[in-house]
C-alpha cells in the first residue's frame, strides 16, 4: 500500500489531539486559558480538530487590564468567529488595591493580575483541569514539565516530585481542590508553531508582523512587552528569522528578567 | 514529501536520551553539544561565565543545563529535561536523564519516548553500576539504537588500551541485553574532542565518526505501518448528529470501507467516513494518526475497545505474562488489587505469580517463593485481570504490548507483555480476591466488581421485546465480566409470586416484590434487569424509590413499540386471546398502559434491530455503572 507519510508537524498535531481527548475524557470540568497569542490560537485550532469543530469547554481570558487594544479587538473577533464560550476574569480586588505597573514591579503585578486572577477563576468555577499552551523550549523550567502536570490546592508545582509519565499514560486524576495542567503543546517549538500557523492558515494578531522595523515575538501586558527589531512582515519571513536567531523568545517579556530566576519563582507559585 | 531535501526543522526530529553513571560527564557532554552547535541563546554562555566569576566558581559546560537553582547548588540534574539542538542534517531533542538512582521514574519518563540513546562512560572509572542499569532499562523499553561515548579520555592520557578495554567489557554486557551499539566513541566533552570536532593528534588511533556525525547517521523514526492495524478508541462523540469514534491508529492503517472487528466484543462494522474539521476529507488513517470515524452499522463501541482487521486480531485474555519494572515506593505485591492501563483500556487486576525478580542495578536474579517486586526491581510476573484485556506481545506490536500499573491514581510501574498466544482466546475465569476488612459497603462492592449495582427497569407492552432485550443485555454485561441477573415473569411468577394472580391488587403487589428483589440484587452489587409490562406510572415510581433507598441507580427503559406491531408479533398468542375475550384486563386491549413521561432511555424496537437497541442501552448504561474511585 502506498500510504501517506506523516511529517514532523503531523506528529506534533496528532500527539496534541491525543492529549486533548485524554483530558476531555478524564476530567469533569475543564477550561482552557487563552491569551490570544500565537500558541493560544494554535490551541484553539487543535481543540477544534480534536472535537470535530466544537470546543466543548469554556475558554478563559485572564484580563490584566493592561491588554493591547489590538489584542482585545482580536479577542472580540475570534470569540464570534469560533463561537467560543468565553469567560473574562479580572482580579478586581488587586486592581482595587492599586496593584499596577505604574506603581509595582512586574513580578508582583504578573503574580497578582495573572496568577491570582487565575486562582480566583478556578475557585469560582471549580475546574479540575486547565489546558495550557506552554512549550518546553520557552524556558528552562518549562523544559521539565509533563503533559499532565498536577498542581496542589495551594497552586504549587512540585517539580522535584513529578509523577512518572510514559507510553501515553498520564496522571489523569485530581483530588479535591487540586487541578491538573494539561499541556498539549509541550513538544512544540517556536518554529513549529509558526510553520503550523502557516500550513493551517490560522488567524493570529497582526502585532506579530513587522511594522516600521519592529514586531512582537511574544505578547503580554502592554507596559512590559517590548517589540524586537525585525523586518519580518510575513509568516515565511518570521520562520526565516527564527531559523537564524539565537535570541530567546521571551527576551521582550520584562517579568522574566526582573531578577535572577524570576521565571522559576513565578512558576512555582502557579504562573504558567 | 517533496523530492528536494527538506529544511532541518521539517525533517523528522529525533529524541535522544543521554544516560550514564553519576559524574561520568553526561551534563558536560550535553553542554558541549549545545555550545558547539550554536544552540544556546545569545549571551547565555557569557551570562553563566559572569555568574560563575561572581560566585568564585570555575565555569563548566554542565552549568549550561542547570537552570534551576538547586541544581547549581548540588551539581546534579534533578528531573528529566528536554533540550533542542540542530545539526545541518536535522533537529534533535536531548532528553537528559538523571544519574541518581532514586530518580528512576524520571529516567523512564524521559527514555520511554526516545528514538535512540547515548550511553556515557568515563574512561577513568569504566563501567559502573548505573552504566549497567541504564542500559538494561533501555533494552527493556525497546530502545535499540545506542551509541556509547567513552568520555574523559583526557584523564587517561588518550590511551587506546583503556578505550578498548571498556569497549570490550561494555560491549559484552550490552550484547547480553540484546543491544548492539552502533559505535563506541572515545571523547573528551570538556575539551570538545570527538563531540562536534575531531580529537587531537593523541587520539589519531580513532578514525571513525564524531558523536554528531554518528547521531546524523541514526535512522529516523518510522511509523509502524507494516504492523497489523490497531486502533484504540479514546472516546465516542455525539456533538451533533454524527456518532464519531475517536482514537489513535497505533499501528497499521485503516480506510473508508474497511471492515473492522472490535475487541473485546468481536462485533464488526464497516468504516463509513473518516471525519475531520477544516481540511480536505481523508480516506485513510495511518499509524500515528489521531482520527475519528463513523460506522455504517450502529454497534456499541466505547473507550478501551481496539479495532483491527479480521485477519490479524489482537490477543484477548485475562491471564498473561509481563516483565514489570517498579517505580513506586510501596512494592508491587502479589494478589493485591491494582488498576492496569493498556492504551485506552483500564481494568482491575492482580499479579498471581512472580517467577523471578531482578535487581536492576546488580542484575542479580532471585527466584523461588517471591511475593513482591520492590522499587527499582524488575519482575517477571503473571497478571490476572477482572475482564479480558486486549493486547499484543510487545515484540509484535509494541504499543499494544506495554502496560502501566496504577496504584492509588498514580503510575507505579510499567511492563511489557510477552509470550501471549494468538491462536487461542483464553476463557474468562474470575478469581475471587479475599478482602480482610469487615464492613462491606456498596462502594467497596463496586470497587471489587469494577462496576456499581443498578436496577435496569424495562417497561412496555406485551410483545414490545422486553424479555428479548433483557436476555441480550444480560449477555453483553456478562461478557464484560459484570454481575447481572434478569428478573422476568418466568422466574418470579413461578416462585416468589406463585400466590399472586392478575387482579389489580395482585399486580401492584407483584411489581412491589419485583422492586424489592431488584433492589437487593443491586445492593449486592449486581445489575438487576427487570422485564415486566409494569403499566402504571405510580408502580414504576415506587420501584424507583425502593431502588434509591439502597442508593442504587434506577434506569427506566421504555421498550417502545406500537400496539399494532406488538399485536402482530403476539409471541404468546395473548393478544388473540384478549381480543377473543378469553383474557380480561389485558394491557393495551382492555387495560391502560401509561407510557413513561421521562424515561432514562427509549428504545423503539419496531424501528431497530435487537443489536441496535442493546447498543443504545449500553451506551447510556455503562457510564452510569462505572465505579467511582
Amino acid at each position: 500500500m502506498n500510504e501517506r507519510q506523516l511529517t514532523h508537524l503531523d506528529h506534533l498535531e496528532n500527539q496534541s489531539i491525543y492529549i486533548f481527548r485524554e483530558a476531555f475524557r478524564s476530567f469533569r470540568n475543564i477550561a482552557m486559558p487563552w491569551s490570544m497569542g500565537k500558541d493560544s490560537n494554535v490551541l484553539i485550532w487543535l481543540s477544534l480538530k480534536s472535537f470535530f469543530g466544537k470546543i466543548p469547554f469554556p475558554v478563559l481570558h485572564v484580563d490584566t487590564t493592561y491588554e493591547f487594544a489590538e489584542m482585545l479587538d482580536f479577542r472580540a473577533w475570534a470569540t464570534e468567529h469560533y463561537k467560543l464560550n468565553l469567560i473574562v476574569k479580572i482580579n478586581e480586588e488587586a486592581r482595587g488595591r492599586g496593584i499596577g505597573y505604574e506603581t509595582h514591579d512586574p513580578v508582583t503585578v504578573t503574580h497578582e493580575l495573572k496568577t491570582v486572577a487565575l486562582q480566583q477563576a478556578l475557585t469560582e468555577y471549580g475546574w479540575d483541569a486547565l489546558i495550557t499552551g506552554i512549550r518546553r523550549d520557552e524556558d528552562a523550567t518549562r523544559a521539565k514539565e509533563r503533559y499532565f502536570s498536577p498542581r496542589n490546592a495551594q497552586f504549587e508545582w512540585s517539580y522535584k516530585d513529578q509523577p512518572p509519565e510514559f507510553w501515553g499514560q498520564f496522571a489523569t486524576s485530581a483530588s479535591a481542590g487540586e487541578h491538573v495542567r494539561v499541556q498539549p503543546l509541550l513538544d512544540w517549538m517556536e518554529g513549529d508553531i509558526w510553520r503550523y500557523i502557516q500550513r493551517e492558515k490560522i488567524p493570529v494578531p497582526q502585532m506579530y508582523f513587522a511594522r516600521n522595523g519592529q514586531r512582537f515575538r511574544s505578547l503580554g501586558c502592554e507596559p512590559i512587552t517590548k517589540p524586537v527589531e525585525s523586518n519580518a512582515a510575513t509568516i515565511a519571513e518570521i520562520i526565516a528569522e527564527l531559523d537564524a536567531t539565537r535570541t530567546s523568545e521571551r527576551a521582550g517579556r520584562a517579568q522574566d528578567h526582573h531578577e535572577r530566576n524570576a521565571m522559576q519563582k513565578l512558576r512555582a507559585k502557579g504562573f504558567m | 514529501m517533496s523530492a528536494s531535501s527538506p529544511l532541518p526543522s521539517e525533517a523528522q526530529r529525533l529524541k535522544i536520551v543521554f544516560v550514564g553513571h553519576v559524574d561520568h560527564g553526561k551534563s558536560t557532554l550535553i553542554g558541549r553539544i549545545l555550545h558547539d552547535t550554536g544552540s544556546l541563546p545569545e549571551g547565555k554562555v557569557a551570562a553563566i561565565q559572569q555568574a560563575c566569576a561572581a560566585e568564585g566558581m570555575e565555569f563548566e559546560y554542565a552549568f549550561l543545563l542547570d537552570a534551576l537553582l538547586e541544581e547549581q547548588a548540588q551539581n546534579i540534574t534533578i528531573d528529566t529535561t528536554q533540550i533542542p539542538f540542530r545539526t545541518a542534517r536535522r533537529q534533535y531533542v536531548i532528553i537528559d536523564a538523571p544519574g541518581h538512582k532514586e530518580f528512576l521514574k524520571n529516567m523512564i519518563t524521559g527514555a520511554a519516548s526516545a528514538n535512540a540513546a547515548v550511553l556515557v562512560v568515563a574512561a577513568n572509572e569504566g563501567v559502573r553500576e548505573q552504566s549497567r542499569r541504564h542500559a538494561y532499562l533501555l533494552g527493556l523499553l525497546g530502545i535499540r539504537q545506542v551509541i556509547v561515548v567513552v568520555n574523559k579520555m583526557d584523564l587517561v592520557g588518550y590511551a587506546e588500551a583503556t578505550f578498548r578495554e571498556i569497549e570490550s567489557e561494555y560491549g559484552d554486557f550490552l550484547a547480553t541485553l540484546g543491544i548492539e551499539p552502533r559505535l563506541f566513541i572515545p571523547a573528551s566533552a570538556r575539551a570538545g574532542e570527538n563531540v562536534a570536532r575531531r580529537g587531537q593528534a593523541a587520539m589519531d588511533w580513532y578514525a571513525k565518526w564524531t558523536l554528531l556525525e554518528a547521531l546524523d547517521e541514526l535512522e529516523a523514526v518510522t511509523s509502524p505501518l507494516d504492523q497489523p492495524l490497531r486502533f484504540c478508541v479514546q472516546d465516542v462523540y455525539r456533538f451533533d448528529e454524527r456518532r464519531i469514534i475517536a482514537g489513535r491508529v497505533e499501528s497499521g492503517s485503516l480506510r473508508v470501507g474497511d471492515e473492522l472487528v472490535f475487541s473485546p466484543t468481536n462485533k464488526t462494522a464497516i468504516v463509513a467516513t473518516i471525519e475531520s474539521w477544516g481540511e480536505t476529507t481523508r480516506a485513510a488513517g495511518v499509524a500515528g494518526d489521531s482520527i475519528g470515524f463513523t460506522l455504517r452499522e450502529q454497534i456499541f463501541v466505547e473507550r478501551g475497545y481496539v479495532a483491527s482487521h479480521q485477519t490479524e486480531t489482537p490477543i484477548l485474555a485475562n491471564r498473561f505474562h509481563a516483565e514489570v519494572f517498579w517505580l513506586a515506593e510501596a512494592p508491587l505485591r502479589k494478589e493485591a488489587p491494582y488498576v492496569i492501563r493498556l492504551a485506552t483500556q483500564e481494568i482491575k487486576g492482580q499479579v498471581v505469580a512472580i517467577e523471578q525478580v531482578m535487581d536492576s542495578s546488580t542484575l542479580a536474579i532471585s527466584s523461588g517463593e517471591i511475593t513482591e517486586v520492590a522499587r527499582n526491581e524488575v519482575g517477571r510476573v503473571t497478571f490476572q485481570t477482572r475482564a479480558p484485556l486486549v493486547f499484543d506481545n510487545h515484540d509484535r506490536v509494541p504499543s499494544l504490548g506495554r502496560l502501566v500499573v496504577m496504584d492509588g491514581g498514580t503510575i507505579a510501574g510499567g511492563g511489557i507483555i510477552f509470550g501471549g498466544a494468538y491462536t487461542t482466546r483464553a476463557e474468562v475465569k474470575s478469581k475471587n480476591i479475599v478482602w480482610s476488612d469487615s464492613k462491606i459497603t456498596a462502594q467497596r462492592r463496586a470497587l471489587q466488581n469494577g462496576h456499581r449495582g443498578a436496577v435496569v427497569w424495562l417497561t412496555g407492552l406485551s410483545g414490545a421485546g422486553k424479555s428479548t432485550l433483557a436476555q441480550a443485555l444480560e449477555a453483553e454485561l456478562f461478557a464484560r465480566g459484570m454481575h447481572t441477573y434478569v428478573l422476568d415473569g418466568d422466574n418470579i411468577r413461578h416462585g416468589l409470586n406463585t400466590n399472586l394472580g392478575f387482579s389489580p391488587e395482585d399486580r401492584v403487589e407483584n411489581i412491589r416484590r419485583v422492586s424489592e428483589v431488584a433492589k437487593l440484587l443491586a445492593d449486592s452489587g449486581a445489575v438487576a434487569i427487570t422485564a415486566f409490562i409494569s403499566p402504571y406510572r405510580i408502580d414504576r415510581g415506587r420501584a424507583r424509590e425502593i431502588a434509591l433507598e439502597a442508593q442504587a441507580d434506577f434506569i427506566e427503559v421504555f421498550v417502545d413499540a406500537p400496539l399494532a406491531v406488538c399485536e402482530e408479533r403476539d409471541p404468546k398468542n395473548l393478544y388473540k386471546k384478549a381480543r377473543a375475550g378469553e383474557i380480561r384486563d389485558f394491557t393495551g386491549i382492555d387495560a391502560p398502559y401509561e407510557a413513561p413521561e421521562d424515561p432514562e432511555i427509549v428504545v423503539p424496537t419496531a424501528e431497530q434491530s435487537v443489536d441496535e437497541s442493546v447498543a443504545a442501552i449500553l451506551e447510556q448504561l455503562l457510564p452510569r455503572l462505572r465505579a467511582a474511585e
